[in-house]
């Protein structure tokens, strides 16, 4: 064995330069930069899913329409709420948990899906995520198709002061939404917050749930759980008394939090402030956390996959 | 300036059976005291000590018996593996070909597998759709590229991936020995095509089993065994030692000119 040429051999850096901020950084930058990739990647994802059925990805918009109708109306009847507010209340909760629990689920199982081209094509981590994260977005943008007409059709019951039920609780307060308006801007950036949310879910969760590989397992367990635990299907002005009892409990699941910063404006309900505040925190923490996830095993992630 | 520099660099791989993978270990592991976790669970070492320096105009063979470690190193030197210990440093685009089945989706279209691959590798749509033409033309695909990849032979996927990575002008290309498959009169025309790229760009590596293949697109060769670099060196000389024969020996005048293997005389002249 005889060296090359050493000429015009660069120094050796003194320490491995895997670990560092820079490769951090500069790995979300690449993969922001790659845009037109996982713009790509994640519509080819939805198309995949739909290929060769006739309606293609229409299937989501109809999927989320029959559920949203077929609760909305059950659980109305059953629970004695108003359906003409309850059906748009239940709508759109779906509408946003989907997106939420999308990003969640898919997040965990981000890198481990994509282990093939992990193993085969240099590219930027944050590529990845930011597949996960169009594709629900995608989703989620199919899916308000149903938001707008259910909107349309319950326009009349929603656009002025409105409550969700007809029954009057004594001695439970009764909670009145202003009805649809400007608030409704505050969609944009509560679904930028629950966006990013996804994001760091993905590389931190990602990363985590590649090294071992039941974490994807129990986190989907508690998510099951938190589902029954957030109010999607029920809601806190129907509990009559104990909602005072239940708005407390609800304050430490997250995904109230955040459902609520996208649900609320939506609905031209009330904004609960301290949802906002709770997943700017989360947000914020989170990419902390991702970030320093990315710094240490960024370079395991394609050992571990 | 194309350049890859490797310095000392390992590559292990830890091997995680599905208990010293979960938690379960990792959590009771530490409840009960000392013995760590992480020191239970096996190594490979793929790569050892591995110290290299490419420059502009290599072509490099990769030679060695399966699992010496050719396509980890190849995989290291396109920066899919950072090393675990030593460093690298890769400077410029890279192109590798390696799993053909990998990074192109069998339920779509030629076409749009050429499109991904393309983003893949840095390029954007508008790029790829103006070279589209002329990757169709060099893999002689013609309509075939409006079919579901899974409707492709191993040598048709061998043509388009050549296609794509010889259209789009990479500075560094890693291929593995997958593209074998192709039959000889495209590999004519692919040699051609290759020796051009790497002429114009930069530097190729090339993991293969076939003198042949070796002979018509390298100039120098690295022996690897057990993860090691156990000889480099001209690609005779390393062919020679590796085979215990000269491949180059018994051919004719004419084919070592075109390999550019002709015996130099003192005075400069080839013989």
């Amino acid at each position: 064995m005889h060296p090359s040429s050493t000429i015009d051999r660069p120094v050796e850096p003194i320490a491995s330069s895997s670990r560092t901020w820079a490769r951090a950084f500069g790995d979300i930058r690449d993969g922001l930069n790659a845009r037109q990739l996982w713009a790509h990647l994640g519509w080819q994802d939805i198309k995949q899913r739909y290929r060769r059925s006739v309606l293609g990805p229409l299937w989501i918009t109809i999927g989320m329409g029959v559920t949203a109708l077929g609760i909305g109306l059950l659980y109305g009847l059953l629970f004695g709420n108003n359906p003409a507010t309850f059906l748009p209340y239940v709508t759109v909760g779906f509408i946003v948990w989907n997106f939420v629990h999308g990003c969640l689920i898919e997040g965990l199982d981000t890198f481990i899906a994509n282990e093939g081209l992990i193993k085969h094509l240099p590219a930027p981590l944050s590529v990845y995520v930011l597949r996960t994260v169009w594709r629900q977005t995608l989703m989620f943008l199919h899916n308000m198709v149903i938001y707008v007409i259910v909107a349309g059709v319950f326009f009349v019951s929603i656009s002025h002061a409105y409550t969700l039920t007809d029954k009057i609780t004594p001695g439970a307060t009764v909670t009145v939404h202003p009805g649809l308006g400007w608030s409704m801007l505050l969609a944009i950036p509560g679904f930028l917050l629950i966006a990013l949310n996804g994001a760091w879910v993905a590389l931190l969760l990602g990363i985590i749930s590649t090294r071992y590989r039941d974490i994807p397992q129990v986190i989907n367990a508690i998510i099951q759980l938190l589902f029954y635990g957030t109010p999607i299907v029920w809601s806190l002005d129907t509990l009559g008394t104990h909602a005072d009892t239940a708005a407390l409990v609800l304050q430490f699941n997250p995904l109230f939090h955040l459902v609520e910063v996208l649900r609320a404006p939506l609905l031209g309900q009330q904004i609960v402030w301290q949802s906002w505040v709770v997943v700017l925190g989360m947000t914020v923490v989170g990419w902390v956390l991702a970030m320093f996830a990315m710094k240490n095993y960024r370079a395991r992630v394609s050992y571990w996959v | 300036m194309v350049s890859i520099d490797v310095w000392n660099a390992s590559v292990d791989f830890p091997i995680f059976d599905a208990k010293s993978r979960s938690m379960k270990k990792a959590v009771l592991g530490k409840a009960g005291g000392k013995i760590g976790t992480e020191s239970r669970v096996p190594i490979i070492e793929a790569l050892r000590d591995i110290t290299l320096s490419l420059q502009h105009g290599d072509r490099v063979g990769l030679v060695g018996h399966n699992g010496a470690g050719k396509s980890t190193l190849l995989r290291l030197l396109a920066g899919i593996y950072e090393p675990t210990r030593g460093s690298s440093r890769i400077n410029g685009r890279v192109a590798p070909v390696f799993d053909l089945g990998v990074g192109m989706d069998p339920e779509i279209s030629g076409y749009e597998n050429i499109i991904i691959r393309g983003l893949f590798l840095g390029m954007t749509r508008k790029q790829m759709e103006k070279r589209v033409e002329d990757i169709a033309e060099f893999s002689e695909l013609g309509n075939y590229l409006s079919m579901p990849l899974r409707t492709y032979s191993t040598g048709m996927r061998v043509r388009l991936a050549l296609g794509v990575v010889t259209s789009i002008d990479p500075e560094i290309l890693l291929l593995d020995e997958g593209i074998g498959a192709v039959d000889a009169a495209f590999l004519d025309k692919a040699r051609t095509r290759l020796n051009d790229l790497v002429k114009r760009s930069g530097l190729l590596v090339f993991a293969s089993h076939s003198d042949e293949f070796l002979m018509e697109l390298c100039n120098s060769a690295i022996w690897m065994d057990h993860g090691q670099m156990k000889m480099r060196g001209s690609l005779r000389e390393v062919l020679t030692e590796y085979k215990g024969r000269d491949p180059f020996e018994g051919m004719s005048h004419e084919q070592l000119e075109r390999l550019g293997q002709l015996p130099v005389l003192p005075n400069g002249d080839p013989a």
